[in-house]
């Protein structure tokens, strides 16, 4: 650990803001990027399956 | 040379199994080599002698400018195949590797801008490099837009390769941008044929975030792809197996 205390870790040495909002942009574009194509395929799958329901009952 | 290997590539079918292995092994190399990496880099990695510990958005923002850079040249090469040998995996390949690049150029851009204002005391420089980067994301953009304007599948698949191919010659300009003309932004981390500049301690946990990306980027790639497979071959009989073993076979009749 390159930091003596928690409190150090999250100043960054005055340039905590920086290095926390790039980090956070990050997140949000690595969660965007695995949830678009898993709910995109739930949603297909929901979709093929109340059409292969109604094809049943017809 | 038997060319068996190539034509496989032809089929959806295939391309969708073998799709389907891959993908759980890319998404674990992924989680594991990044929380690796951003752990290390944060926290372990001693902070630069002249950027302090702003240096440590250098574990997001190259890996992101790297694979932006990447995908567009796999969207490129996927075009030649797309327009030479008619593969609908190559088509499919553009068609989801698009928003991918276009959120890791944008990432690229944001983490720059937020590491310039500390590091050159501004947000955005007209430069070269920075310049070249915005037009990757435009490039992106118009690949995205072409492909959702044109109602028609095959010109839409031939509009985005030849753009993908046009396009691609903006990728050396990024590439030398900051060899060709003075620039703020400094070279390149990573080079094929020298040691890298900074201690092992700062570029190892670089190199774990780079490879976490494109694992990441293999994986995000395939699932996309899978899907698209799904649903353009819907009325095959293979796809609609597919889309019933996904279900649970509960609705099968």
């Amino acid at each position: 650990m390159k930091f003596a205390s928690f409190a150090q870790f999250i100043a960054m040495g005055h340039h905590g803001p920086f290095v926390w909002s790039a980090y956070a942009i990050g997140t949000v574009v690595v969660i965007w990027n695995v949830a678009a194509p898993w709910l995109a395929r739930r949603r297909y799958l929901q979709q093929e399956a109340r059409r292969l329901r109604r094809e049943r009952q017809a | 040379m038997s060319w068996t290997w190539f034509h496989k590539w032809g089929s959806p079918k295939w391309f969708y199994a073998l799709a389907g292995r891959l993908q759980p092994w890319l998404a674990l190399a992924a989680a594991l080599l990044l929380a690796v990496g951003v752990v290390w880099g944060l926290a372990f990695a001693p902070p630069d002698y002249q950027q302090g510990n702003s240096f440590r958005i250098i574990y997001i923002h190259v890996p992101a400018a790297m694979l932006a850079q990447s995908c567009y040249v796999l969207m490129a090469l996927a075009g030649v195949v797309s327009l030479v040998w008619k593969m609908k995996v190559a088509d499919i390949a553009i068609h989801c590797a698009a928003p991918v690049g276009a959120s890791m150029t944008a990432l690229a851009l944001l983490t720059g801008a937020i590491w310039g204002k500390p590091t050159w005391g501004a947000w955005w420089v007209w430069d070269a490099r920075l310049t070249s980067m915005l037009i990757l994301l435009f490039l992106y953009a118009g690949v995205i837009a072409l492909g959702n304007a044109i109602g028609n599948r095959d010109s839409a698949g031939k509009a985005c390769a030849v753009l993908s191919i046009v396009g691609v010659v903006n990728i050396p300009i990024i590439k030398y941008s900051v060899q060709w003309w003075s620039t703020l932004h400094q070279g390149a981390t990573f080079s094929l044929t020298e040691k890298p500049a900074m201690p092992a301690e700062m570029w190892l946990p670089l190199l774990f975030t780079v490879l976490g990306f494109y694992c990441l980027f293999g994986a995000v790639l395939l699932a996309r792809m899978r899907l698209a497979l799904l649903q353009r071959e819907a009325r095959s009989g293979w796809a609609q197996a597919a889309v019933r073993q996904a279900l649970g076979g509960g609705l099968a009749p």
